[in-house]
């Protein structure tokens, strides 16, 4: 979406700063399930900074995936002025307060960087059908709705699920499940007809051969060409465009600070993770889980955070689930 | 012989100097909260749990359930030298334990008492390492409805088969459902019962409840019975471990029936308490001269004891291949290893070979150890009953509250704890069974999900849970288990004890 402006921000660098530096262990807080792709991320960040010495401070992952993510989003807002611990957040800081009226808003938080944007792909089980023409066939064709499963209520999968409804004229049972990685065990199970995961959460059923990716729900195909399965690459799987089923959704994966931290703290987290997406850790994790390297930080990033807001707010309006 | 292969592979990850020495750790650990009344293996776990966040999720585990074997063992001491059970599930084992050390005998209870545990235990590890692998291809046949029927399953098997009034149980346990429904509601996405309070958006987290429940007011129990600690010494030596040894196969019969009866109720999570009492009545139903038990005998002491053990050890099962745990401990283990990034359920046993293989590996060196270890540290364990109540009070008080605080970092959930301290001594008073209430707390919202995702998957269909054989089977077992009183009572007028009875759905 911004992969211009995010080369050209990841390219001028950051200063390094001999200011601050963390003298406790630091915390990154994953607003999601054990095994989610938000705790995969932070484990690979946490790989990442430790085999690399990027820090002195051992970095610890802490799950608050509790109450669907708000456990995450009112601890970091009760953290201020608390240095030590880095929010993973994604676009649920949009939602969640839209949705379940959450007394929370991103910008009381110190934004560090946008590291990334997430795909969402349309998954079947292997056994069911190979294209998204048939699969929209089947499932219009199909006595009781298709079972579409998917993290949460009235979050992303749930918006993509209304928006292919709307495209196509099929209609779903949308499935709340606690993670993407139950909605992934589900469908291998037979028990929804399909999900909309992140690339991260279905990987090892795909490589499995238990799911068949559909189409990839962006306006151009993944980039990565090395085989994941067998006989595909990501690059390998069509965007729903391409498949007549124009819907689009990319999702942040950006760090946050608690509010009320310093410039110089801030500015030690904006070096550290830019360092971060430097690593041989980085560049594998994204391309194996397919997501979209960026790099935004200081205004740029501010900028690019409003405008996902008012975009993330009228899918969520469109879509009915603000609450009154 | 994959399943032999892999435990060779688990003992192989095992086999570090740092993971004995967490062993050992974990089952002193566990053996010194066994014989504390007013720590558990519950609390135990529940405590030290924030403590393991840090370690590799093998390690964890192995310190953990090492706790988890050292409070079986130890709870069984306090039992026979006391008659103070350390646990809920050694009750039964004061019975005849405690005659036997007024007796003179206390060597030979706590011999018998070890010896049984161990092989109730070895009994359960042997029945997970054959059947585990199969199990976990077994649990992706699992959606919303199985796990409904499930669930289902426990609460019923809870009241139908609880030893408490039905009525309590029921009460118990409906407390528990309201109070698992606080917090966000994932199937809707909107927040319940949270009264616009930022503490209850997390919902009521079930270790701090249990930490309150069950350790906090066995201390105001203990403070208002100013609970006087005498107790018998005891020394064991070596010529009275063999004699019991030596007399161990005349017991064969009831060693197999109370391991029989363990596994059974741990893995259809019945739980180790329930194993205990009925081992020890079934024990007593089937002896010979039955009006000597209850006056020190030995069969008296294996019967409770191994039954308990095989029950912990295999409730084990079910938490790790189906994400459902078969006791208060194993729940509590759930939750531990959500913390460290492992999804409990099918494909644990798939994506995580070291760590399920290792937590087997380390069931068999855990309790071998653990056999030798409290053999030779019970006139220690013995003596911690001496320190003053006074002073170990507090000690066991401000753990609670350290570990209360440690799960989310929440000086509310302190609050919470000593709340429900409260409500947990006023349930001991009246006499409403604590277990009910956990198991729906902890329970409750996959419950709910479970059935409301079944719902929405169905269209409002409730023959959803008779759709296939597995699914119908659990339901239709579930509701005999929840009318079973009644059952049994019928059957009983009839004058039938025995009989095959197929039912039809």
């Amino acid at each position: 979406m911004k992969a211009a402006m995010a080369l050209a921000a990841a390219l001028c660098g950051t200063p390094a700063f001999a200011g601050w530096e963390p003298s406790k262990p630091v915390e990154i807080v994953v607003a999601a399930g054990a095994g989610g792709a938000s705790d995969q991320m932070a484990r690979m960040m946490q790989a990442a900074i430790q085999k690399n010495n990027l820090m002195k401070p051992p970095m610890v992952v802490s799950l608050k995936g509790g109450a669907s993510g708000a456990e995450a989003l009112m601890y970091m807002k009760s953290s201020e002025g608390d240095p030590n611990k880095v929010l993973i957040a994604y676009s649920l800081i949009y939602m969640l307060p839209l949705s379940a009226k959450i007394p929370f808003n991103w910008r009381e938080l110190t934004p560090v960087s946008v590291v990334a944007l997430d795909q969402f792909v349309l998954w079947d089980n292997s056994a069911g059908p190979k294209t998204v023409k048939d699969f929209v066939a089947a499932a219009k064709a199909a006595g009781s709705p298709f079972k579409m499963g998917g993290t949460g209520s009235k979050r992303e999968d749930h918006v993509l699920t209304v928006f292919l409804e709307q495209k196509t004229g099929a209609k779903f049972s949308y499935l709340p499940y606690k993670s993407g990685g139950e909605a992934a065990t589900q469908l291998v199970g037979n028990h929804t007809e399909a999900n909309v995961n992140n690339p991260s959460e279905n990987l090892e059923v795909w490589r499995a051969g238990q799911v068949r990716p559909l189409c990839v729900f962006d306006k151009e195909r993944i980039s990565y060409t090395g085989k994941v399965t067998d006989t595909q690459s990501w690059a390998d799987i069509p965007t729903c465009k391409e498949e007549g089923v124009d819907v689009q959704y990319l999702m942040l994966r950006a760090m946050f600070l608690p509010g009320k931290v310093t410039a110089e703290q801030q500015a030690f987290y904006v070096d550290l993770f830019h360092k971060v997406t430097q690593t041989a850790e980085y560049r594998d994790y994204m391309e194996k889980q397919a997501l979209k390297p960026i790099f935004l930080t200081g205004k740029d990033m501010v900028q690019f955070l409003e405008e996902d807001d008012a975009l993330n707010k009228s899918l969520m309006t469109e879509a009915g689930f603000v609450a009154k | 012989m994959e399943a032999f292969g892999l435990l060779l592979h688990g003992f192989a990850v095992l086999l570090t100097w740092k993971t004995l020495v967490l062993m050992m750790v974990g089952l002193v650990l566990g053996i010194f909260v066994g014989v504390l009344p007013g720590l558990g293996g519950p609390n135990g776990v529940a405590i030290l749990l924030p403590l393991t966040f840090t370690m590799d999720p093998t390690s964890a585990i192995v310190m953990l359930s090492c706790i988890y074997w050292g409070a079986l063992f130890g709870g069984a001491i306090t039992s026979i030298l006391f008659n103070i059970p350390g646990e809920a599930w050694s009750v039964a084992t004061t019975f005849d334990g405690y005659p036997m050390a007024q007796q003179g005998r206390a060597a030979e209870a706590l011999t018998a008492a070890f010896t049984s545990s161990f092989i109730g235990s070895l009994v359960a590890v042997l029945l997970i390492t054959f059947l585990a692998p199969m199990i976990s291809s077994f649990a992706l046949k699992f959606g919303p409805p199985e796990f409904f029927a499930v669930y289902l399953l426990t609460f019923c098997s809870f009241v139908g088969l609880g030893r408490e009034a039905k009525h309590k149980t029921v009460i118990s346990m409906s407390l528990g459902l309201l109070l698992a429904g606080i917090g966000m509601d994932t199937v809707s996405g909107n927040l319940r019962m949270t009264f616009g309070s930022p503490e209850l958006l997390r919902g009521i987290n079930f270790l701090v409840a249990v930490i309150g429940l069950f350790g906090i007011s066995e201390i105001l129990l203990t403070m208002e019975e100013r609970l006087a600690l005498r107790g018998h010494a005891a020394g064991i030596s070596l010529r009275v471990v063999l004699g019991v040894w030596k007399d161990l196969p005349k017991y064969w019969v009831t060693l197999l029936r109370s391991s029989f009866i363990g596994c059974w109720l741990g893995i259809t999570p019945g739980g180790a308490i329930a194993a205990s009492f009925m081992g020890y009545n079934l024990a007593k139903r089937f002896a010979k001269e039955s009006e000597s038990f209850g006056k020190g005998r030995i069969e008296g002491v294996f019967a409770p004891e191994t039954a308990a053990h095989a029950s912990g050890t295999s409730a084990l099962l079910p938490m790790l291949a189906l994400g459902i745990p078969g006791s208060g401990t194993a729940a509590i283990l759930l939750g531990g290893l959500m913390v460290w990034g492992l999804n409990p359920g099918p494909l644990l046993f798939v994506e995580h070979k070291d760590f399920v293989w290792g937590l087997i590996a380390s069931m068999y060196l855990g309790n071998v150890v653990g056999l030798v270890l409290v053999l030779t540290t019970v006139p220690i364990f013995a003596s911690i009953l001496r320190v003053p109540f006074a002073a170990v009070a507090p000690m066991i008080v401000v753990s609670c509250a350290i570990g209360a605080y440690a799960i989310q970092n929440a000086m509310f959930d302190i609050w919470l704890m000593l709340g429900f301290g409260i409500v947990g001594y006023v349930f001991k008073k009246i006499g409403i069974p604590l277990a009910p209430f956990t198991l729906a707390l902890v329970l409750g919202n996959r419950a709910e999900d479970a059935f409301r995702l079944s719902m929405i998957g169905s269209g409002g269909n409730l023959g959803v849970f008779w759709s296939n054989g597995l699914v119908g089977s659990i339901t239709t077992l579930a509701f005999l288990l929840l009318f079973w009183p009644v059952i049994d009572g019928l059957l009983a007028r009839v004058g039938v004890t025995h009989r095959t009875r197929t039912t039809s759905h």
